[in-house]
């Protein structure tokens, strides 16, 4: 009796890890998938955080695209050990703080692991030459199979036949004919595998599906870095940079004030690990302060909190300042004044 | 029948499907999680996990401002 082959899919939740992964279940494999979350994975958390997205359709894309192949899906929390790739990317970043080639090669590394763990024969991605600029090219196919040390049991099923064999390929556990040749950012030949089997809603991310990506949260990051002098970062910090207004007054100490109601309910999550200033003559934001703070500063922060509350037109707003300890003390500001908040304070 | 509760205010998602996963490992069949969210993306994507893996999802409900979802483990599929 032939043995039962398996897969591990990469599955990010976008199309191309759903039609490798199908294009491999077509042969007979069994495959399973692997998501990992890195903190830095666009998940719907604005979503979850805002008050006026909550109304909004949301959906795990990777439970979604499982669910849609009829496979197992095993979310691996990788958050400690993404720290390396983020912060000490051997082939550097991006256009902004994207690793995006060590985090290919980190995840590959990861699947390989979990397939000997279980017992699993080879990796699937949905990776396509030409893809991305960064970590889908022609040169860095082969650093990312030798580097992750999977070598040739890494499979890519939309780009095989421009790549040399692999083991499933040679010991015809997959069939080389049924795997496909696409290259470059063209999206056609993605879609109309897609229309072959009968895949509709599939989800298209534009700039892939890490915040890293993102011009605006890579400048909070570095700022932080900036601010604490060192590249260091922990959950927490990963998630606020998500969330709310970043100004920085001065280089010892920044606020994260938030723009709705949701936000403020998700900072005062944090009322513990921050320092934190809410209006009390009017309604306005909370606001976090992220540094060591003395007098002077604190008046400064209660005066630009009390410039994003309604009181802002008045001659004076009433704030609570409260320290991680809980200690309360209230202030009477005069808000600032736009020309008092120069660009460069804003993150 | 045996139910454990799992914390898992403050957390955004994927990472309270990840408690109920690991929590999963360990439980046998027919024992049950209660998970204590605040993300009301688990409402969907935590029975979207039981579905695909195999387990039973016995509810998921808002109350006061959280979200509670119970699954029960069956390590049938596996």
């Amino acid at each position: 009796m032939t043995k039962q082959r398996k897969a591990a899919a990469l599955i990010s939740g976008g199309l191309d890890s759903l039609l490798a992964a199908r294009v491999i279940q077509e042969q007979g494999i069994h495959v399973e998938g692997i998501n990992f979350y890195t903190g830095f994975c666009v998940e719907g958390h604005t979503h979850a955080i805002r008050k006026k997205d909550r109304q909004k359709e949301k959906r795990n894309n990777a439970l979604w695209v499982a669910e849609q192949l009829g496979i197992k899906l095993h979310i691996v929390d990788i958050v400690e050990d993404y720290k390396q790739v983020v912060l000490n990317p051997k082939h550097g970043y991006g256009a902004n703080l994207n690793p995006c080639l060590d985090c290919k090669i980190f995840m590959v590394s990861k699947a390989l692991e979990w397939i000997k763990a279980k017992g699993f024969d080879f990796i699937i991605t949905g990776e396509v030459i030409g893809q991305r600029p960064m970590s889908q090219r022609k040169e860095t196919m082969p650093v990312v199979a030798d580097e992750s040390g999977a070598e040739d049991l890494l499979l890519r099923p939309l780009c095989a036949c421009n790549l040399p064999e692999t083991l499933p390929e040679r010991e015809g556990w997959v069939d080389r004919q049924q795997l496909h040749d696409f290259s470059g950012r063209s999206r056609k030949p993605q879609m109309a595998l897609a229309a072959k089997f009968g895949f509709e809603d599939y989800a298209q991310p534009a700039g892939g599906c890490c915040f890293l990506t993102d011009a605006q949260y890579s400048v909070k990051l570095a700022d932080l870095w900036r601010a604490r002098g060192s590249k260091q970062y922990e959950m927490d910090d990963i998630m606020l940079l998500k969330v709310g207004r970043h100004l920085r007054p001065a280089p010892h100490f920044k606020l994260i004030i938030s723009r709705e109601e949701g936000e403020g309910n998700f900072l005062r999550g944090y009322r513990r690990q921050y320092p934190h200033l809410t209006t009390v003559s009017h309604p306005g934001p909370l606001a976090l302060i992220d540094g060591e703070v003395d007098e002077d500063d604190i008046e400064l922060a209660a005066r630009l909190v009390a410039r994003y509350s309604q009181g802002r037109s008045e001659e004076e707003v009433v704030l609570a300042f409260t320290d991680i300890e809980a200690n309360q003390k209230e202030l009477k500001v005069r808000p600032l004044q736009p020309h008092e908040i120069p660009r460069e304070w804003v993150i | 029948m045996k139910r454990k509760i799992i914390d898992c205010r403050r957390l955004l998602c994927p990472m309270p499907v990840i408690r109920v996963q690991t929590t999963v490992e360990s439980l046998p069949d027919g024992a049950q999680i209660e998970a204590i969210c605040t993300d009301p993306g688990v409402l969907t994507d935590i029975p979207a996990w039981s579905r695909i893996n195999g387990h039973k999802l016995i509810e998921a409900r808002e109350e006061d401002g959280e979200y509670i979802v119970v699954v029960e483990v069956d390590h049938g599929m596996q």
